[in-house]
């Protein structure tokens, strides 16, 4: 059933229930996101999507990416409040990864020339869940997962041991935003690849890195070349 | 033993429970709660087992190996009946008096009576000791009573008349709204309307619905949790099954951390006896219900106790919250519909039923009913848990059923609503305790922590310790929380260690409310309130520190030096034999001096001078 909707005072027309970000989307409204993909479930983590909604005459602040649309429902993607709420999430994220590139264009399109908090040690990851869920969801393979809790939280293989599911697939490398994740050529054995992440390898491909006879690889690429063409171009 | 098929089977057994007991009967109630336990409370009761059995005194006297009594200070508690004499701090040597004395003669051993710090009067019994009297005394009625591992002493005492009335007596649908006539509010924290969240789950769709009893207790300094699953676990698995009978679940989960293996060992006593006396499992009481409860140990997350991170975690993954919407009330346990409550919030449930909602409604303020377990902790007098009424005031609580200030030092502030509540100023003392005025005062109910704080606690220094638990305990997934709390901790560590700057505050307050409006969870949502409400109450205290680089309270160690103050000083050398450093120069009977280059600041002499010369520049 589709029911009405206003974004940013334009009148749009979706499905009840599907996200606000396709709202935006279907009304041109650009909606920042970092741990936001079309192919993966809302994960709701990074906060920058975050939009201004009145429902029944009470403001509130919801992320755009999974909070449902109900009829009659009016959305504010750009605020004041907004600005300055994206503004500090990319200023914290300047402060945990100062060197990610994806990141420093996103605090230089709004006008942030440094993070007014403290640098920490460097790491390059955001702690998206974008490798995690697309090695889960799409891949279906979980080897990456999200580990610890707090400020320990990262993302490692099972007990950080090479893992022995991994089909060195290289979408995490795809997906991820800010680079962190590689694929290097192993010296050992010619044309295999290992995926790094920091200081822990994953385990080589099953299937001896046979691509042109791996079923995962083939079946994967074709879907995917589309879903990441269009992730980026937009 | 027979299963119980109906309402009459219920009250014959009660009959002649209560027939085969002498209530003339001397009968010694022990705690056997972690508290008492931890003061070697077994070895008390094995002693007292020899002793009365070298008297032949083994049939006269009936030893209950009982739950927490809430005076954990004092423990191992023991209380003899009938006359319910009080004695604390009992140690095995002391058997030997007690059963000579009070048992054979009637006679009172007065060394282990509860003396009053400050009157030096001693109280006799249980009924009399100002830790008790103030208490309204329902949810933790049977703790401290009755044997938890007992089924036939929970029904002695009415229990489990209300499944048979809920169950013979009601309709799912008039249980949901006599839940939510009575305004009970969830006691984990959120505060929710119980019965509004029944009734939504109640209407959701679906064959399959679960229900979760929530034991994920994890404040610092909270155990109201822990206590009723360890003392009155029956309690609670009646409250489990009237709400699955209300909302129609077929199975139950109750979610308890490992660290509190008595809770888990009585609670999975009390479902198993249940489901031998046919209270649970299938067709209950022969009304055709089905109904099954299993025990799912935590591991210890702080966050885990948040609803949909333990659902996940039940779900077998790494406890993380998710958004709401979809609310566990319409796609919780496996994507059904789930009812979580705390296990206290169940608990009250058993009385509402038999009662009434009228009964309970009566009880408390008019946004907040009933009566509310708390666990005074910290610099107060007399530690232990404490049942009061909604609305009961804090200086109640804290001076007339605590006791006051230990040392008579000074109240400064009460922290109530565990890591992410807030601190409460002595301006605020007489405020009435429940939901809406602690919210409005910046802190929380939250599980019903109560941690005291006296003159010598530093207040940004509190604030760093609470954040600094939660920078551990938050699950680190949204950027706000993770990176807020990193920052405000680091923030917050600079101003303890003096390197304090202009801005601080106004970067503390404004991450404050950041993490507020845009967590994704209510952890993240309630992280800053340590914050918050220090600087709005003790903003002098901040001041002070960052511009003046000084800590009144004595507590930042760059920040202060100790000093004797050579008035009071009579030279009683007790400071300069103990400081562990030689700081300190002095002749007898002459003022002492500390050397500040060789200070390391322990505080020893501090809390060891007895005129209270040492002080804190």
């Amino acid at each position: 059933m589709k029911v009405p909707l206003t974004i940013d005072g334009q009148m749009v027309q979706i499905d009840s229930g599907a996200p606000i970000i396709d709202a935006a989307k279907k009304a041109g409204a650009v909606i920042p996101t970092l741990c936001y993909h079309e192919a993966l479930k809302p994960y709701g983590s990074c906060r920058l999507c975050m939009v201004e909604i009145i429902i029944n005459k009470q403001r509130r602040l919801v992320t755009a990416c999974n909070f449902p649309v109900e009829g009659g429902m009016e959305v504010f993607t750009d605020t004041a409040k907004l600005r300055h709420i994206r503004k500090m999430i990319i200023e914290l994220l300047l402060a945990r990864c100062p060197d990610v590139s994806s990141l420093r264009a996103m605090a230089k399109q709004m006008g942030i020339k440094s993070s007014r908090f403290k640098k920490q040690d460097s790491t390059e990851c955001i702690l998206c869940g974008l490798c995690v869920r697309f090695c889960e969801e799409v891949v279906g393979v979980s080897a990456i997962g999200l580990v610890n809790r707090g400020i320990d939280r990262e993302v490692a293989t099972p007990f950080k041991v090479a893992s022995d599911v991994c089909i060195g697939c290289g979408s995490c490398t795809y997906i991820c935003p800010t680079g962190c994740i590689e694929m290097v050529p192993d010296k050992k054995i010619p044309q295999m690849r290992i995926m790094k992440m920091g200081q822990h390898s994953l385990n080589p491909c099953i299937n001896e890195f046979q691509c042109e006879t791996c079923i995962v690889e083939k079946e994967f690429f074709e879907d995917m070349r589309l879903v990441i063409a269009e992730f980026r171009n937009s | 033993m027979k299963q119980i098929k109906t309402v009459s089977d219920l009250e014959d057994l009660r009959k002649s429970i209560l027939k085969q007991r002498d209530p003339e009967k001397i009968t010694i109630r022990m705690c056997l709660s972690t508290g008492c336990r931890a003061k070697k409370s077994i070895k008390v009761i094995s002693a007292l087992e020899d002793e009365l059995n070298n008297q032949g005194l083994q049939e006269k006297v009936e030893i209950k190996r009982t739950g927490c009594h809430g005076f954990c200070e004092m423990g191992p508690i023991m209380v003899i009946e009938p006359a319910n004499i009080f004695y604390r701090q009992v140690t095995p040597e002391d058997i030997a008096d007690i059963v000579f004395e009070t048992i054979l003669k009637g006679n009172i051993v007065k060394r282990l009576l509860w003396k009053d710090a400050g009157t030096k009067e001693y109280t006799k019994t249980e009924q009399d000791l100002p830790l008790y009297k103030k208490q309204k005394k329902h949810i933790s009625y049977n703790s401290g009573k009755i044997d938890p591992t007992d089924i036939e002493d929970y029904i002695a005492a009415d229990g489990y008349l209300a499944l048979c009335k809920a169950l013979n007596a009601m309709t799912p649908a008039k249980i949901v709204e006599t839940v939510f006539a009575s305004g009970l509010r969830g006691r984990g924290g959120g505060g929710f309307s119980t019965g509004l969240k029944w009734r939504i789950c109640s209407a959701a769709p679906s064959d399959i619905k679960y229900i979760i009893a929530n034991g994920d207790e994890g404040d610092p300094g909270a155990f109201m949790d822990r206590s009723l699953m360890e003392g009155d676990p029956h309690r609670i698995i009646e409250g489990m099954i009237i709400a699955a009978f209300a909302i129609g679940a077929g199975r139950g989960f109750l979610y308890v951390r490992e660290e509190y293996p008595i809770a888990i060992e009585h609670l999975s006593i009390a479902i198993q006896k249940a489901e031998e006396y046919g209270l649970l499992g299938n067709n209950i009481m022969g009304t055709g219900f089905d109904f099954n409860i299993a025990i799912n140990k935590g591991a210890g997350a702080f966050v885990c106790g948040e609803e949909t991170a333990l659902i996940i975690s039940i779900e077998g993954k790494s406890g993380t919250p998710r958004s709401r919407p979809p609310y566990p009330a319409f796609e919780g346990l496996w994507g059904k519909p789930t009812i979580i409550n705390n296990v206290e919030t169940l608990g009250n449930i058993p009385q509402i039923i038999l009662k009434g909602a009228d009964w309970y409604s009566n009880i408390g303020t008019v946004g907040s009913k009933g009566t509310k377990i708390f666990s005074l902790v910290g610099k107060v007098r007399n530690t232990g848990l404490v049942e009061v009424e909604m609305g009961t005031t804090l200086r109640e609580i804290i001076f007339d059923i605590g006791g006051g200030i230990r040392k008579d030092k000074r109240f400064k502030a009460v922290q109530t609503g565990g890591p992410s509540g807030g601190c409460i100023p002595i301006s605020k003392i007489d405020m009435p305790v429940d939901y809406d005025s602690l919210r409005e005062a910046g802190a929380i109910m939250g599980s019903g922590g109560m941690i005291v704080m006296d003159e010598t606690s530093c207040m940004v220094d509190i604030a760093r310790y609470f954040l600094n638990f939660l920078l551990f305990e938050s699950c680190g997934k949204c950027v706000p929380c993770r990176e807020g709390l990193k920052q405000m901790h680091y923030i917050l560590t600079n101003i303890c260690e003096g390197n304090g700057e202009k801005g601080d505050i106004e970067a503390l307050t404004e991450l404050g409310h950041f993490m507020i409006s845009t967590s994704l969870c209510g952890l993240g949502a309630t992280a800053a309130n340590p914050v918050l409400s220090t600087l709005r109450y003790f903003h002098d205290e901040y001041l002070v520190h960052i511009y003046e680089k000084k800590c009144p309270a004595g507590v930042c160690k760059n920040l202060f030096e100790y000093m004797i103050d050579e008035t009071l000083c009579n030279g009683c050398t007790l400071c300069r034999i103990r400081c562990p450093e030689k700081a300190i120069s002095g002749e007898k009977k002459k003022p002492h001096r500390i050397d500040t280059a060789k200070c390391i600041k322990c505080g020893i002499c501090y809390n060891s001078c007895k005129r209270q010369a040492v002080i804190v520049i």
